[in-house]
């Protein structure tokens, strides 16, 4: 943890020592916000602030600064502005941050970003000109010091907290465990990790970086569907759905009426989340959890029902 | 050593297309090692070209102005009758080719990378000449070149047991391989240095060394 003024009321509550709860928000290859706006409002009662995602999977989508302004803006929300270096300099970085300042952004979560082979435009140059280890410092010397990496001025004070991401899936950890020490030590205000269905990996996880004292929400994503649940056992890079949960997916799309269907999806999924969430704050030092449910905002109710 | 392939058959064919009288010329020593550009490969070149082939030579160092110089001045006539040179050589053997002899140059081959040899035929990408060498402090692996998004502080979250993301999981991790290397000798403290960006105007201003 930083000794940077907590900025942001995710900041603050963290801080405050209260189980966070996180929600998730997906800008598309669209040029309306109607359905963020919507989504935003959906899973508002339940988060205290909520992820823009920034050109996931390197699918380039709408600037996710626009949609983090205006969540706060129209619905209340606060935003996690998701920022990857995949797409930008260190130029096109200070623009930004100074950019997001200017509207109120008060959280920033600092990635590299899938690569661009990967994405909807794989002949993209990547930038990489920082990795999210310098972005940190960037955003260190922005926030703290009030300089660019050059040492050049800002006019004006950048209040923004800083949020990493760390992926407890990796395999070896060590090596994800250590980049998180030297993120947290250069100035990250809180983790937010990769999608988790193993519970034991999550609490080695915990526990290693229990040393570097900073706050981990741990990420978990509900699933909406069968096509999405297989999508994410195929495609994000070591998260495996466990073969019962996956199983219990596919039996569930089986049933022809959609209304029913879309019943034991819940059904599957709250069976799964609910025992995972709640051992979670019960037997780990977590500070919350990050839900990734897009377009999904109908299981936060239940979900968190008796939370 | 610099790595080439030779380019693929129907790009080259239309690259060529526009002129009559070629003048193919080797390099006896990337290329060659490569089996890219060595006399064997001008041999066939020069036979696939039939009466479009007017001469060849395989140059020791078609990157070395003075030989190239040497070793062409002999074919002078042949060069200069040429309607254009195709070069079998790297990036630098070409355009080397090309300011010495200021005919159209016409690249037989694409230049991929500063290789490591595992064996013939077998090579691969392990140098960027960024200009800022850390091998050092890295173990041995260089992250500019081996991690898919040149890192200076990695691992990404895209490893799956030690291998990258990308190229499906074939490519063995930069980060993983450092963090071994600097375990197995005896100096993992190094991986938990925090290495401050790049100064990539080092790179841009650096178009030539001279001593």
């Amino acid at each position: 943890m930083t000794n940077r003024p907590a900025y942001s009321q995710l900041v603050k509550d963290l801080r405050s020592g209260k189980f966070v709860l996180t929600g998730e928000l997906e800008p598309e290859k669209v040029t309306s916000l109607d359905e963020i706006i919507i989504s935003a409002k959906a899973m508002k009662p339940y988060v205290v602030a909520a992820n823009v995602t920034d050109n996931p999977l390197a699918f380039a989508y709408m600037n996710s600064l626009v949609p983090s302004w205006v969540i706060q803006k129209e619905v209340g929300l606060e935003a996690v502005y998701q920022m990857t270096i995949r797409d930008r300099n260190r130029l096109a970085i200070v623009s930004d941050v100074l950019a997001a300042s200017y509207l109120g952004i008060k959280n920033i979560l600092a990635i590299s970003g899938d690569h661009t082979v990967l994405g909807d435009n794989r002949g993209a140059l990547s930038v990489y000109d920082l990795d999210s280890a310098q972005f940190v410092y960037l955003l260190h010397k922005m926030i703290d010091e009030g300089v660019d990496l050059a040492g050049n001025e800002i006019h004006g004070k950048v209040g923004i907290n800083v949020g990493i991401a760390a992926n407890p899936n990796a395999d070896p950890l060590m090596p994800e465990v250590l980049k998180i020490g030297r993120k947290t030590k250069i100035g990250a205000d809180f983790i937010q990790t990769q999608t988790m269905f193993d519970i034991d990996k999550t609490k080695t996880f915990l526990k290693e970086v229990e040393k570097y004292n900073c706050p981990v929400l741990v990420g978990v994503f509900p699933l909406k569907s069968f096509g999405i649940a297989d999508f994410f056992d195929k495609n994000i890079p070591g998260v495996k759905v466990p073969p019962e949960l996956l199983a219990s997916m596919a039996k569930a799309k089986e049933e022809p009426d959609k209304e029913r269907r879309s019943a034991l999806y819940d059904e599957v999924n709250l069976e799964f989340f609910v025992p995972f969430i709640k051992e979670i704050r019960k037997t780990t030092k977590a500070s919350g959890i990050h839900i990734m449910a897009v377009l999904y905002e109908r299981i936060f109710g239940p979900l968190l029902e008796n939370f | 050593m610099i790595i080439t392939k030779a380019k693929p058959e129907e790009e080259l064919n239309e690259m060529l297309k526009p002129y009559e009288k070629l003048f193919v010329v080797g390099c006896g020593t990337c290329s060659t090692s490569c089996m890219t550009g060595g006399e064997e490969q001008v041999a066939e070149m020069v036979k696939k070209l039939g009466d479009r082939a007017i001469g060849s030579a395989v140059v020791e160092d078609p990157c070395d102005l003075r030989i190239a110089r040497k070793e062409l001045k002999e074919f002078k006539a042949k060069v200069q009758g040429a309607d254009a040179v195709l070069v079998m050589s790297c990036g630098a053997g070409v355009q080397t080719v090309g300011d010495y002899s200021k005919k159209i140059v016409l690249p037989a081959l694409d230049t991929l990378f500063i290789g490591q040899t595992e064996r013939l035929g077998k090579f691969h990408d392990v140098c960027k000449a960024c200009g800022e060498c850390i091998l050092d402090e890295t173990g041995g692996v260089c992250p500019v070149t081996r991690c898919a998004k040149g890192l200076l502080n990695g691992p990404c979250g895209g490893q799956v047991k030690g291998k990258c993301e990308v190229g499906k999981y074939e490519n063995d991790c930069a980060w993983v391989l450092i963090y071994d290397r600097l375990k197995e000798q005896g100096r993992p403290e190094l991986f938990e240095l925090f290495r401050p960006p790049r100064d990539n105007s080092k790179k841009v201003l650096t178009q030539h060394h001279v001593f």
